[in-house]
């Protein structure tokens, strides 16, 4: 199959607007990158299979358009639908909370990066050097 | 059979907790009728008994089951050791005890893992109960949890068998490749398959390493924190013995792979000594008996690994005397420590003359340990001797080994049996209470069983040479008796020598050398670098923020796909402009509208200009030939806008503070990168594309299975039902999930409810208003009635037209998900014109109720499909007349379809009572509060 050009340029946007909305820490902006994204990514699926007539039997002579990337775009539009929604409901519950809808860094993560720093292990290990250390 | 055996122990572990429960620590007699039936189905049977049921044919996986020889052995081990010392339970731990219900269950699980572990054919199921028994011993040493030396035992124990097990998982993957299949019973006729030395290796590592031998031997003496009886059948029946089962079981084909033998033989010597030598610096009883099975288990290795038939004659007899032994030990250590509250051999005295029959039974015992005839241990030992004394030259290498391990192990007996019961000068006599029949039988009958095959060795010979007889070597015989020789000879040394140790030891001298494992240094060092590496990749990688973990991963997408972008990837020669100049006109407005959304601070512009480029897409798709694509996507950008302005109206208009300048550059950088990997995967992909879409054959099926000539739909609702059934429970889980953000307190959940009751509220008596009369709503002042009467007017027209999308989707554009989205936004318009009243008196029902009904209905057809005698969600065409609306012709994944409908209606229903509704209403009492804030403070105080 030869590339259709304005989807190939039409993908790289929609990731690259995407993923710059994607990298802040304002939610309801990462949901907004999120969309994109997944607009892009829906888009390169269909890229998949030929163009053509609707994939209905029977309408139209002509050749039919690969009906299988048509099939699993659906399931995942309807899925950013439901997650949308989700997303929308923690920001505002966020905003609600702490008045921001901004995600903040992972406290579990610090407390490693602090253990890291120190030159310590987590003493999961349960060994009794750990024992003797404490 | 052995199937049912199986599940009758699987069954007893699950109900073992509630029968003790109930009937106290009595119910443990009733729990040991399994093993104990097993035990005497097992003794009437002559192997081999086979047999295979079907498990997991796409892997060509049976359920395979063998009992040959060694496995029946094996199997009256495990089942025997296991009745006797689930009656002995029923003693040791005092009544109510309550984690007796838990231990009892393991236990039972455990000897399901073991059984099966020694009836499996098929390596793989091998491995799954082998597996299994790491994992119930790690629950049985760990116990006692609360104990921090407990959990460590258990967890060393769990690694350090796990890793020898994933070895050997690898070494029978290897085996079964190479012959072809992964029954044994099959692969041991054959020759040794390519890569039969490497399988050995790794099939050693995973065996040596359960069997506690050298270097792995350190974690057997640490789970001494398990129960005693827990220990008793680790050490005796389970656990342990696995490995040097698999050994024996292995051993007439893997012997021929050259590393086997020697590595076999010089673990097992290091082990042998090294044990020995360690059990007799031991105070605790229990510990000096631990070192005993790691120098015992050495000595089993010696034997079964050697691959002669002699040795492995010699071998099965050990087995059995091993297992009776040491299990008769370890309960008689469990007496003692319970009435004399210790197991220190330094503070025991005097408990012979207190318990005469206790310490007969542990001389037994001993005496089969050390090798004395006529008992079981010795009938095994010197006929060990024998096989070695007939061997080449590194089989008389062998034998002076195993005289000094034997020696040591009378000396330690002999160690046990004082500390344990002789009188101390300089020590009063302990005045402990004796020991009832029921505590003693369980010990007195294991001992007895040694003295019983001892006597009986020429019967044992018979049912052991069927084994024996599968390695080369010369024909050898258990016996009493085998006449004055070498073997004879070295029996009376080792004892004499023994007792010379013992003697030694006893005038005071201490007993030289240090800790024995080094190998457990290594572990700990290990631990704790793994540990410690885990936290520096943790931390260098994972700094708690989210913008730098995307970073990290979009990173490696773009090295990795520029990398094979530009260095592997096959680039297409040809490229098309467009399909349509429309395209790029749609294109074109998607581009715009996405760059601009991302450079805007303004929520709004970017959500509305977000809407925009979907929209743009959605052009796209009917471009491409996808109607259904672009009707979803249509209505699904529509609901989310809507969604979008519920909730920005409550949040600030512009985003939070831009970030710094530098991570600005970077994150564009990375965006711009992001985009570029993309396209050139979205070209180069497309290019390389050469095979036929699988998709081309669904136009016939479509019509004649699926009944409907719209491809997508009927994939939809047939093909992919499952795909479609996990998606509409992720609708389920997201509305469920937007709820409970948003109604905070359950108080709010009720008001909810009494609200959609009655969707009038102010009104005292339900009756029927007028139809297009608005002016009852309180809100009305803000709203525009023209909206509202406009709206009431469209809703059932929409609502009609929803449904008709819903049943034409079978044949053009349409089906559930469309159909659903199409009366939400029904419900959006009255909401929207309305407010919350109106949605409740346009939808007077609960969302969680109809989204139950539709995943009900969607899981009902598939169930119903299979109750029919079909596949799970397999669909079926009807067609039947009826009087006025003539033919018709019906599939029956229309009422999946139905189903999907329900759930999307719903989603849309809660997302506008939470998103709207709700935060209307919260809004609302805030503005009220902060009024009569203000109009108290004005009040004059």
């Amino acid at each position: 199959m030869t590339p259709n050009l304005v989807y190939v340029v039409v993908i790289g946007v929609l990731f690259a607007a995407g993923v710059s909305m994607v990298l802040e820490r304002s939610l309801t902006r990462v949901l907004m990158g999120m969309i994109l994204l997944g607009n892009g990514v829906n888009l390169l699926i269909l890229l998949g299979g030929n163009a053509g007539a609707p994939p209905i039997v029977g309408a139209s002579d002509a050749e039919m358009a690969d009906p299988l990337p048509q099939i699993m775009i659906l399931t995942a539009i309807v899925i950013t639908l439901g997650m949308t929604a989700f997303l929308l409901a923690l920001a505002y519950r966020s905003w609600a909370m702490s008045g921001h809808d901004e995600v903040q860094d992972d406290v579990e993560d610090q407390r490693i990066m602090r253990l890291a720093e120190r030159d310590e292990g987590s003493g999961t290990d349960d060994t009794d050097h750990h024992e003797a250390a404490r | 059979m052995l199937l049912v055996v199986l599940i009758l122990h699987a069954a007893a572990a699950m109900l073992a907790p509630v029968a003790i429960r109930h009937a106290g620590n009595r119910a443990l007699y009733g729990l040991a009728l399994v093993p104990a039936g097993t035990f005497v189905w097992t003794a009437t049977q002559k192997p081999p008994v086979a047999e295979a049921y079907p498990w997991v044919p796409h892997l060509g996986m049976d359920l395979a089951l063998r009992m040959g020889s060694l496995s029946w052995l094996m199997m009256l081990i495990v089942s025997g050791i296991g009745a006797v010392v689930l009656a002995y339970c029923a003693r040791y731990f005092t009544e109510g005890d309550p984690g007796l219900g838990r231990f009892a269950g393991i236990f039972l699980g455990f000897a399901t893992a073991m059984t099966g572990l020694v009836v499996s054919d098929d390596l793989v199921l091998l491995y799954v109960f082998w597996e299994l028994t790491t994992v119930f011993s790690y629950l049985l040493i760990g116990h006692s949890g609360e104990h921090s030396a407990g959990r460590r035992a258990a967890m060393q124990a769990l690694v350090v068998t796990t890793a020898g097990g994933l070895a050997m998982l690898v070494g029978f993957v290897l085996l079964g490749h190479g012959a072809g299949t992964y029954r044994w019973s099959e692969i041991v006729e054959g020759p040794l398959p390519a890569g039969g030395a490497t399988a050995a290796v790794l099939i050693l590592a995973g065996a040596l390493s359960k069997s506690a031998i050298f270097p792995f031997s350190f974690w057997l003496p640490a789970a001494m924190a398990a129960p005693t009886p827990a220990s008793a059948y680790l050490h005796a029946a389970s656990m342990v013995k696995a490995g040097v089962f698999l050994l024996g079981l292995l051993g007439p084909l893997l012997a021929l792979a050259e590393p086997w033998r020697p590595v076999a033989l010089v673990a097992g010597i290091i082990t042998l000594l090294l044990g020995g030598w360690n059990a007799m610096r031991q105070h605790d009883l229990k510990l000096l008996l631990a070192y005993g099975t790691v120098s015992q288990l050495g000595l089993l290795t010696i034997a079964l690994g050697a691959g002669s038939r002699a040795a492995a004659l010699a071998g099965a007899a050990l087995l059995l005397a091993h297992a009776l032994f040491k299990a008769a030990l370890f309960l008689v250590v469990g007496i003692v420590d319970r009435l004399a509250g210790t197991r220190d051999l330094r503070e025991l005295s005097g408990l012979g003359r207190r318990m005469p029959v206790l310490a007969v039974i542990a001389g037994l015992a001993v005496a089969s340990m050390a090798g004395v005839p006529p008992l079981a241990g010795f009938v095994g030992k010197e006929t060990l001797f024998t096989a070695f004394e007939h061997g080449g030259t590194t089989d008389r290498l062998v034998l002076p080994a195993l005289v000094a391990g034997s020696a040591l192990t009378v000396a330690y007996g002999l160690r046990f049996l004082r500390g344990a019961f002789a009188a101390k000068p300089g020590f009063a006599p302990l005045q402990t209470p004796r020991p009832g029949f029921a505590f003693l039988a369980p010990a007195g009958l294991l001992a007895l069983a040694g003295l019983g095959l001892g006597v009986a060795a020429s019967w044992l010979d018979g049912v052991l040479t069927p084994y024996a007889s599968q390695f080369p070597g010369e024909t050898e015989h258990l016996a009493l008796w085998h006449g004055f020789g070498l073997p004879l000879l070295l029996s009376g040394a080792v004892l004499a020598a023994g007792g010379t140790m013992f003697a030694v030891q006893l005038r005071g001298r201490p007993w030289p050398g240090r800790r024995l494992p080094a190998a457990e240094t290594v572990y700990k060092w290990l631990m704790s670098a793994v540990d410690r590496a885990a936290v520096e990749v943790t931390g260098a990688t994972q700094r708690g923020s989210l913008p730098f973990s995307l970073g990290i991963i979009l990173v490696v997408l773009v090295l990795f796909g520029a990398g094979t972008l530009v260095f592997v990837a096959p680039w297409p020669s040809g490229l098309r402009l467009w399909d349509t100049p429309l395209q790029l006109v749609a294109g074109a407005v998607v581009v715009s509208s996405a760059l601009i959304a991302a450079r805007s601070r303004r929520r709004l512009t970017a959500m509305i200009l977000l809407g925009v480029s979907g929209y743009g897409v959605a052009v796209m798709f009917v471009l491409h030939g996808a109607p259904d694509l672009a009707l979803t996507q249509f209505l699904v950008e529509t609901v989310t806008i809507v969604m979008f302005v519920l909730v920005l109206r409550r949040l600030p208009v512009r985003f939070s503070a831009r970030p710094l300048r530098a991570s600005r550059i970077m994150r564009t950088t990375l965006a711009a990168a992001t985009g570029l990997v993309a396209a050139g995967m979205a070209y180069v992909a497309v290019g390389g594309r050469t095979a036929m879409p699988i998709s081309v054959d669904f136009a016939e099926p479509a019509v004649s299975y699926g009944g409907g000539h719209n491809i997508v739909n009927v994939a939809l609702v047939d093909i992919r039902a499952w795909d479609t059934m996990g998606e509409i429970s992720v609708l389920v889980v997201a509305a469920t999930g937007v709820a409970s953000l948003i109604f905070r307190r359950s108080g709010a959940l009720q008001r909810r409810r009494a609200e959609q009751g009655n969707g009038h509220l102010d009104q005292q008596v339900q009756e029927p208003g007028p139809w297009l009369r608005a002016g009852d709503n309180p809100e009305a002042r803000r709203q525009s009635i023209i909206l509202q009467v406009v709206a009431r007017l469209l809703f059932h027209t929409i609502v009609l037209f929803s449904i008709y999308l819903l049943f034409s989707g079978h044949n053009a554009p349409g089906g559930g998900f469309a159909g659903g989205l199409v009366a939400g936004l029904a419900l959006t318009t009255r909401y929207l014109a309305g407010g919350r009243r109106e949605l409740n008196a346009a939808a007077p029902v609960d969302a969680g109720l109809v989204l139950g009904a539709g995943l009900l209905t969607a899981v009902g057809t598939g169930a119903a499909a299979l109750v029919a005698g079909g596949e799970v969600l397999q669909s079926a065409l009807l067609d039947f007349h009826l009087p006025v609306l003539g033919h018709i012709h019906f599939a029956t994944s229309t009422f999946f379809d139905i189903g999907v409908y329900l759930i999307v209606v719903a989603l849309v229903l809660e997302i506008l009572r939470s998103l709207g509704a709700e935060l209307d209403r919260q809004h609302e009492v805030a503005a009220r509060t902060e009024r009569r804030a203000i109009e108290r403070q004005r009040e004059p105080v």
